[in-house]
């Protein structure tokens, strides 16, 4: 076992089904020679040849047609959006094409393709670089968006995604990509879409979260456990389909719960999930369920980051009104 | 101080240059004669008949369809008469190996392809069981999103090369078509890839009712191709021979491992955009329509069979009450396929079905079997 970041996780879970599977195609701006802007590709040119990972002319919507294509002729891409922010060029080729490809034709074709991509905030990246999108892609029914928030998980999710057989949209926080190492065992295994992670037991409170948000709620968990508060965080791990059996189980243990996400309040994931508890578990409830967001104004100009993305402060803040209620 | 004219580059006269080159080649005129003897394809006597009854037969399946649609017996139709040469013989140049993403007037080329024609009519009605393609049909559903099929072509011609497969990738849009970014990210990536791709613009005149100076301030869209460093070509959309020949130039180039290649086809569409309340009145005159009626591909290529002893009434009636028949029976083919119910659709959408989707599956499954 070897103490990864998360970008290598990444980069191992690529060199893995790459070598598992020669219909694997890696491809996208500055991928090959490169390595990618943060060198999730590196070496993969070189191990497996220009025909397997290769670099595309500048155009996310031609990358996203590129797809398509190449599996209809049975290979299984995974093309990077090299920022999540891009990803408006080619959202015809995600929603209105891939996500139908199976729908439209019967059952007949399919789209197996992963799309991965950096996203997020924290990182001071230029305008419309950084940006919380999941909501985007989750309002779109026949894909799956699937979020890691640690390097073991990573590598088990990205393994899973490329071995789907229906599109799958892999985001990865830009500022969890080398923020911690972990034990990465070096050998394949994965990690079932869909399944949500209990990250940390309790018995008062349930955090749902993902993505950076993940990390943020353990160090508001832990600030609680110092007022004797035991707050159970849940990593989603994927936003679509969401794993409603774990959300529920665990907010039936706890009878409170609140939902973290760094994206914007206005629809997305934790509104989705706010829903689903309350559809599901309404007498199990001793308060209202809260949330903790970004607020809802455009992506932040850089430097002003730091007070826009909600943080663990926030996050116990909020805790405090829902377990006192 | 002004520079010396003479030294420098000319941009206008390099452009003017560009366009100049861009004539539309022809084999047969109107009247059905040969006219570039150089360039005939030489079809056999089997190749040509066959041809022309693909044509005959396509008309008349137009003429069924709109008459259908205004029974409410047909959905979504986009009419096709005048473009059989454009969409037939482009069709006749391709081989079954070679993979078509058609745009939602290119109906025709599927069916030659083998789409069953009782498909076409569920695909036109709305129903899922219309675009289920069997395994061995090299061809996508009709596309919709106008542009799209031309990125994804690039990506199928880039898989065919990969599979190192003798065929093609061939892709069908408009003169509309070739103002979207899809067309040039197409064929851009065609070319950077070299990928065995032909990309075909039926230029028939008007995008709905927009004319075709309206799209752009290029004299042809087949030049637009250089722009790709691809080849383009402009041909007589109305002239069979010269859309094959100029087809066939393209897969062969293909096939070869010398990249892709971009065609326009000068055409004409007679009828509305679509049967759905398209009125052409309100943009084209009848003047228009018939300049455009007296290149019409069928009479110059009846015409040119009839001196050529290959083609007669007899000829010609046999393959419209063979239409006719076929039409008849697949309709009725059509008309038992199943309801589609909620449960149908929701089916379709994930390999393994998810938590959300199976609940709702449940749902509708109890509601259907009341």
């Amino acid at each position: 076992m070897a103490q990864l970041t998360m970008i290598q996780a990444i980069t191992d879970a690529l060199k893995t089904e790459m070598k598992n599977d020669e219909n694997v195609l890696v491809f996208g701006e500055d991928v090959g020679n490169n390595g990618g802007v943060f060198r999730a590709t590196e070496g993969l040119q070189k191990e497996f040849g220009e025909d397997r990972v290769f670099d595309t002319p500048l155009a996310e919507s031609g990358i996203g047609g590129l797809a398509i294509g190449l599996a209809l002729q049975g290979y299984r891409p995974v093309p990077e959006i090299q920022f999540f922010g891009f990803v408006y060029e080619v959202m015809d080729s995600i929603s209105g094409q891939m996500a139908r490809m199976r729908f439209r034709s019967g059952g007949s074709l399919n789209s197996p393709v992963t799309i991965r991509s950096p996203f997020g905030g924290g990182v001071h990246t230029p305008e419309m670089h950084a940006d919380s999108l999941e909501g985007l892609m989750t309002s779109q029914p026949g894909l799956k968006v699937v979020i890691p928030s640690t390097p073991y998980d990573a590598k088990g999710l990205l393994i899973s995604a490329i071995r789907d057989n229906d599109p799958v949209i892999f985001l990865e926080h830009m500022k969890l990509y080398r923020s911690f190492r972990q034990e990465v065992p070096e050998e394949e295994y994965t990690i079932p879409l869909g399944k949500a992670d209990v990250k940390r037991e309790g018995k008062d409170l349930t955090i749902i979260t993902y993505g950076a948000m993940v990390q943020e709620s353990i160090k508001a968990a832990e600030e609680l456990e110092k007022e004797d508060y035991s707050v159970e965080v849940i990593d989603l791990r994927t936003v679509q389909p969401l794993d409603i059996e774990t959300i529920i189980a665990s907010v039936e243990k706890t009878g409170r719960a609140m939902v973290v996400q760094e994206a914007q309040k206005q629809a997305g994931i934790a509104a989705n999930v706010v829903a689903e508890i309350t559809d599901r578990a309404i007498l199990s409830l001793d308060a209202p369920v809260l949330r903790v967001t970004a607020p809802d104004s455009i992506f932040p100009f850089s430097q002003a980051e730091q007070v826009w993305l909600p943080n663990a402060k926030d996050i116990v803040e909020t805790a405090k009104k829902v377990l006192t209620f | 101080m002004a520079a010396k004219k003479s030294q420098q580059f000319d941009p206008v006269e390099t452009l003017n240059a560009i366009e100049e080159k861009f004539e539309m080649f022809q084999i047969l005129n109107e009247e059905g004669e040969i006219v570039n003897p150089d360039a005939d394809p030489k079809l056999s006597d089997e190749d040509l008949q066959e041809l022309m009854r693909r044509m005959v037969y396509t008309r008349i399946l137009d003429q069924r369809s709109i008459s259908l649609n205004r029974q409410g017996r047909l959905g979504f139709y986009a009419p096709t008469a005048g473009q059989e040469a454009s969409q037939l013989a482009s069709h006749f140049a391709l081989e079954k190996e070679d993979y078509i993403l058609p745009g939602y007037r290119d109906v025709p080329q599927l069916i030659w392809h083998g789409w069953p024609l009782h498909q076409a009519f569920l695909f036109s009605r709305g129903h899922f069981m219309g675009n289920q393609m069997a395994d061995d049909l090299n061809v996508l559903p009709p596309q919709i999103i106008i542009g799209a099929q031309f990125i994804q072509a690039a990506g199928v011609a880039l898989g065919i090369q990969k599979r190192k497969k003798e065929a093609v990738a061939v892709t069908y849009t408009g003169d509309g078509g070739s103002s979207q970014g899809d067309f040039y990210e197409g064929i851009n990536f065609a070319g950077a890839f070299r990928a065995p791709a032909i990309f075909i613009v039926q230029n028939n005149q008007y995008a709905i009712s927009t004319p075709r100076e309206l799209q752009t301030s290029a004299k042809t869209i087949a030049q637009k191709a250089v722009a790709a460093g691809i080849p383009g070509v402009l041909v007589d959309g109305m002239d069979p021979l010269a859309v094959y020949a100029v087809t066939r130039d393209a897969r062969e180039r293909a096939i070869k491992g010398e990249g892709p290649t971009m065609i326009e086809t000068m055409c004409y569409r007679y009828g509305p955009h679509t049967m759905a309340g398209d009125d052409p009145t309100r943009y084209r005159t009848s003047d228009i329509d018939s300049e455009w009626e007296k290149k019409d591909p069928l009479v110059r290529f009846r015409k040119y069979l009839e001196a050529k002893n290959l083609w007669n009434e007899e000829k010609e009636n046999e393959v419209i009450e063979q239409a006719k028949e076929e039409i008849k029976a697949a309709i009725k083919q059509a008309d038992a396929a199943p309801k589609q119910k909620v449960t149908d659709l929701l089916g379709l959408m994930y390999e393994e079905v998810p938590f959300n989707v199976q609940e709702q599956l449940d749902i509708y499954k109890a509601k259907e079997s009341k």
